[in-house]
């Protein structure tokens, strides 16, 4: 069992990696994962439902993906309206794509079907079957880990990083910040729908409402994350997201097992999720605030340390 | 080197708010020239900076950026050859990025590809580089620890890293405290020197704009009412310039600031 909250938490890690390029390192509120990540799903089950092999389901998902956070990038570009309200739009739009994508039905599975978790037990049969997939799982999650680190420590990752911090940079260095936008948020909507991929496979099914709610889970992810260590290095950031992800899924494992002693069941996890994040953002805040209080003191006593210098 | 012909901005147009920003702009810029910009708030120095870097589309006229029409170009195809410094530290570089990431970005202007340019040499040459401004020994920190003169500072040297052929300097020093103030202002001397660049300089110090430089001009509601060079500029002092305005314009001068910091 404890093998399964971790293979569930990786493949969500992925899915907060995308997320962390959008919201961290863009600072573009991005709602399209809800509907990339149902997208993802869908196309790698039809792919390997109509019999094109899973490595052309998972690099279609994740050019799906891309395309999906394209059209997102392009509609803020283009109509010059907050990312957010582009995201929802494309959001929208790809709930009846993803139907239309999975042949006009609510859900397909993937039984009697090759699937990465039909392969891994075979590669690894060394190993009981679950670890087999969490073997396999944990490979597939921190070679997007290395990618991801790699590209953006390039002098086009770093350009990604500078928008989110300061447009006027991007400006004054010659660089559109539109074409920045279009990459950064079609990246982000590829890992995501690769995410989707996986969890498809893993589940055994793609659903069309398999998105809801995905956007604030990852947001959850990244802070909980947030929570273990600060750093500025990327290879740390995207490592915290990957260990915040696998914590939120054992939380939630944690509520569906032991919730009924204290009345909570899964209806209640959208509601849970909403609320950490919001505690999230009050210990940040406090944190940030303590600090600043800190800093202040310390100035304080430095200038008062000061006069009684001169004085004497 | 840099032509304005004509240029007219109305900001708000057809709307109770309109404002007409500059009227009828004419201005050329020649190349090594160090023009000083004053004014008092309002009088467009700020909109004229922003005309020529591309921040808003100018209402009508033409702007000529060696030879090249640039009067449609977007801001950031201008910064090729136009590096802008504001008065804000924090517009200049990247917070959440380190000292030498952000030297690397500036390093060259354009597109970026997927390459590892931050280099041992590249980093010996940074490190070079930022001996100056004694932040040699903190290239790993991120930009955000740094404080409002080491960041302005900082700036200043990753804009003059792609030797722009014309750099604007919008009051950069006026948000920082008087030491770093003259610390940030002996830098820019010193690269404009020894870089040989064209630039302009908004300041509300009259003295200073007096001192320094080749040219002066004066704006005043949307219209430059004076450009002094060579031997008149010399031979300025500030009773005088404030006199000169009074006849031109046949008012007070009413910067309080211009009056106070001379």
């Amino acid at each position: 069992m404890i093998e399964g909250i971790f293979v569930e938490g990786l493949i969500f890690s992925i899915m907060v990696l995308g997320i962390l390029i959008s919201y961290r390192i863009l600072d573009f509120a991005d709602l399209t994962c809800d509907g990339s990540v149902a997208t993802g799903a869908a196309v790698a089950t039809m792919c390997i439902v109509g019999g094109l092999g899973i490595t052309a389901g998972l690099v279609l998902a994740f050019l799906a993906g891309v395309l999906c956070g394209l059209v997102t990038a392009s509609i803020h570009n283009k109509l010059r309206i907050p990312g957010l309200l582009a995201g929802i739009l494309t959001m929208t739009m790809l709930y009846s794509v993803n139907l239309r994508i999975l042949g006009n039905k609510a859900n397909v599975s993937l039984v009697r079907v090759d699937t990465l978790y039909r392969l891994f037990p075979e590669a690894f049969s060394f190993l009981p079957q679950a670890f087999a997939s969490l073997l396999g799982t944990l490979i597939f999650v921190l070679a997007v880990k290395v990618i991801m680190d790699l590209f953006f420590r390039t002098d086009l990752g770093l350009a990604l990083g500078a928008l989110g911090g300061n447009e006027q940079v991007i400006l004054s260095q010659g660089m559109n910040p539109a074409t920045l936008k279009l990459i950064g948020v079609g990246l982000s909507n590829g890992l995501i729908a690769l995410s989707g991929a996986l969890l498809a496979q893993y589940q055994g099914f793609a659903d069309a409402n398999l998105g809801q709610g995905m956007v604030v889970q990852g947001l959850a992810a990244i802070m909980i994350g947030e929570f273990l260590f600060s750093s500025n290095r990327i290879s740390l950031i995207t490592l915290r997201a990957i260990l915040g992800g696998i914590i939120y899924k054992a939380l939630m494992f944690l509520g569906r097992k032991y919730g009924y002693l204290i009345g909570i069941t899964p209806n209640d996890f959208k509601l849970l999720t909403g609320i950490l994040v919001i505690i999230s953002l009050t210990v940040a805040q406090t944190r940030a605030m303590a600090s600043a209080k800190g800093a202040r003191k310390k100035a304080l006593e430095r200038t008062m340390g000061h006069k009684e210098e001169t004085n004497a | 080197m840099l032509e304005i012909s004509h240029v007219t901005k109305v900001f708000f147009p057809g709307t109770v708010n309109e404002k007409l920003a500059l009227e009828d702009i004419n201005l050329t810029v020649n190349d090594g020239d160090v023009i000083c910009v004053i004014g008092s708030n309002g009088s467009g120095k700020s909109t004229l900076f922003n005309m020529i870097a591309g921040t808003f589309p100018v209402t009508s006229g033409t702007i000529k950026l060696k030879g090249k029409d640039i009067t449609n170009a977007p801001e950031y195809k201008r910064a090729f050859m136009i590096g802008r410094i504001f008065q804000d530290p924090t517009k200049g570089t990247s917070a959440n990025m380190s000292i030498q990431d952000n030297m690397n970005l500036a390093s060259s202007k354009g597109m970026k590809g997927l390459k590892f340019s931050l280099t041992k040499e590249r980093k010996a040459k940074f490190r070079e580089l930022l001996k100056p401004i004694g932040l040699e020994d903190r290239m790993e920190d991120n930009v955000g620890l740094l404080s409002g003169g080491q960041r302005q500072a900082l700036t200043l040297l990753m804009t003059t890293l792609s030797r722009p052929s014309l750099m604007l300097l919008d009051e950069h020093t006026a948000a920082l405290d008087p030491r770093n103030a003259e610390i940030v202002m002996n830098l820019t001397k010193e690269y404009i020197e020894r870089f040989n660049l064209t630039a302009m300089m908004v300041t509300h110090n009259m003295q200073f704009a007096i001192d320094y430089g080749n040219r002066l001009i004066m704006m005043d509601e949307g219209h430059i009412i004076l450009d002094v060079s060579g031997e008149d500029k010399k031979k300025l002092t500030v009773p005088a310039l404030i006199d000169e305005f009074r006849k031109i314009r046949r008012k007070e001068f009413d910067s309080d600031e211009g009056l106070l910091t001379t």
